[in-house]
């Protein structure tokens, strides 16, 4: 119960707290849509590419927001068009786009001679948020939270079926480009939680977890996202007690979740199927 | 008053992948109210000319008139049904909701499906006997099911023009049945419909009119006037088994 009362006495808990299961949430609800589109490489790709916007706004002295975003888009920007004009398959442009993103991004930041922690960027310290963080984070937040809101009918069709929506006149490249917007929005807020290295596994584990729970978007969503926010809960309570580095944490504790969902979920369950066929051949 | 045309034209559509061409100058034209088939050898650019006509993949020249109009014009009264294979079969959701998807092109950005959105898409359900099925999740149908589930969705789209891609693959002689009883009664209220389809044995049955293509084109009109052992083997290189073709071996 320690946690507890230092949550209340102290405010950089306190902003964790805040940012951590923000970022749970809105991890889990894109993470939700890059599953179902088969984008768990691009994730990756753009969750690395954001290093050097990261450099290069500190080179200008603005947020590292802003860079974060512009190299975020470029990236998925550059994916699209090798694969598009070349045979080369999507895996394998994102492959190339990303690791020149990524070691562009260690050059500028260890050349730049920045008071920018690489390692604290690449693994995160949650501890360390400071307010104008938290700020960004919470309009990330709503922004994310918002748009899928708002368009959460053209989200699912194109998602579910992209030939349709475009044969019905849906601008499914503005979808795709407007979710890679988004995913890079989640990528910056999840920096300083989990690291770009580990952001991945926030995107991809919870909604992987209520992937298989669910028959059902919206529910999946939910579900993501409850399993975003208590991974982090969770990450922290065990990270600040035990003093352990907070990201790392956070993702064995979403995957812990996942590894008993995987096991016990009631219809996808590996044991639960187990029975079944058991019984089965019983009867 | 201009006259409005009751035709679908396709003129002069080439589409290429990577330099080599798969449909070459295509064109050809269509009274609405009829009942279309695309045939061709395995690999002769069905497909992709039924895409590259509705603009979902790119092409290299040609264009697309519906009733006089560009096809950008008329998205709205498109419906187009996927191959089997371009579907995520795990995906969550419901045979229902598959159903309601069909409401989406009529109902605005920002727009929720309401009650009577919901109710229209179970009488599609009903219409191609699936409403059992309604709270499935869509892996759980057998492949004729899941046809008929996405026909449904196409209903639902109250659309004028259908476009179907291999709809018959892999699918049981009952679904197949329905689907195109389903078909022939669209094309009875004047709805047009294209289909892309490959098992020659039923084509005089099932359509109107035939695009025979392989490439290139090799006949379009009428059944009776396309669906000719001359043109066949032309089409396909090769002996189809009409008894014309039992001619000396080279």
């Amino acid at each position: 119960m320690e946690f507890f009362q230092d949550l209340m006495a102290y405010e950089f808990l306190q902003k964790a707290f805040i940012t951590s299961i923000m970022v749970g949430i809105i991890c889990g609800v894109i993470g939700s849509f890059i599953i179902l589109r088969g984008m768990a490489l691009m994730g990756d790709a753009i969750s690395h590419a954001v290093l050097p916007g990261v450099a290069i706004s500190y080179m200008l002295g603005i947020n590292f927001f802003y860079g974060a975003v512009v190299t975020g888009v470029l990236t998925s920007l550059g994916i699209g068009a090798i694969s598009q004009n070349s045979r080369i398959k999507n895996d394998s442009s994102i492959g190339i786009v990303f690791a020149a993103m990524f070691a562009l991004g260690i050059i500028l930041i260890t050349s730049a001679q920045s008071a920018i922690d690489l390692t604290q960027i690449l693994f995160g310290n949650v501890l360390s948020v400071r307010t104008s963080d938290v700020i960004v984070t919470l309009v990330v937040g709503v922004v994310v939270l918002l748009a899928v809101y708002l368009f959460y009918k053209e989200l699912l069709v194109s998602s579910f079926d992209e030939t349709m929506a475009a044969a019905y006149g849906l601008k499914v490249r503005m979808i795709h480009y407007g979710i890679m917007v988004l995913l890079t929005l989640v990528t910056v807020a999840s920096l300083q939680t989990v690291g770009v290295v580990l952001v991945i596994a926030m995107l991809i584990t919870p909604a992987a977890t209520a992937y298989l729970l669910t028959n059902r978007l919206s529910t999946m969503i939910f579900l993501a996202a409850f399993f975003g926010a208590a991974s982090s809960v969770i990450g922290l309570y065990v990270s600040f007690t035990y003093n352990l580095p907070s990201g790392p944490v956070i993702v064995l504790v979403a995957t812990a979740i996942f590894a008993f969902m995987f096991l016990f979920s009631p219809k996808q369950g590996v044991v639960g199927r187990m029975l079944q066929s058991n019984r089965r051949k019983v009867a | 008053m201009s006259v409005i045309k009751r035709t679908v034209e396709f003129n002069h559509l080439t589409v290429s992948y990577y330099g080599n061409e798969v449909v070459r100058d295509v064109s050809c034209s269509f009274d609405t109210g009829n009942l279309i088939g695309i045939v061709g050898p395995n690999g002769a650019g069905k497909s992709t000319m039924m895409k590259a006509a509705l603009g979902l993949i790119p092409k290299d020249d040609g264009h697309v008139e519906i009733a006089g109009e560009p096809i950008h014009r008329v998205r709205k009264e498109i419906a187009y049904v996927p191959q089997r294979n371009n579907i995520d079969w795990d995906f969550p959701i419901l045979v229902k909701d598959v159903v309601l998807l069909g409401t989406y092109p009529h109902r605005g950005i920002f727009k929720r499906p309401r009650k009577k959105d919901r109710e229209w898409a179970m009488q599609c359900l009903e219409r191609v006997g699936m409403e059992d099925f309604c709270n499935r999740q869509i892996a759980e149908l057998s492949g004729g099911q899941q046809q008929r589930v996405f026909l449904a969705r196409a209903l639902a789209q109250k659309a004028d023009y259908f476009f179907l891609d291999e709809p018959f693959v892999g699918i049981d002689v009952g679904s197949e049945e329905v689907i195109i009883r389903i078909l022939k009664q669209l094309r009875d209220q004047g709805k047009t419909i294209f289909v892309v389809h490959h098992d020659l044995s039923k084509v005089e049955n099932y359509f109107d009119d035939l695009i025979l293509i392989n490439k290139e084109l090799y006949g379009a009109g009428p059944v009776n006037k396309v669906f000719q052992p001359e043109n066949m083997e032309r089409c396909f290189k090769m002996r189809i088994g009409l008894p014309s073709s039992l001619g000396v071996e080279v």
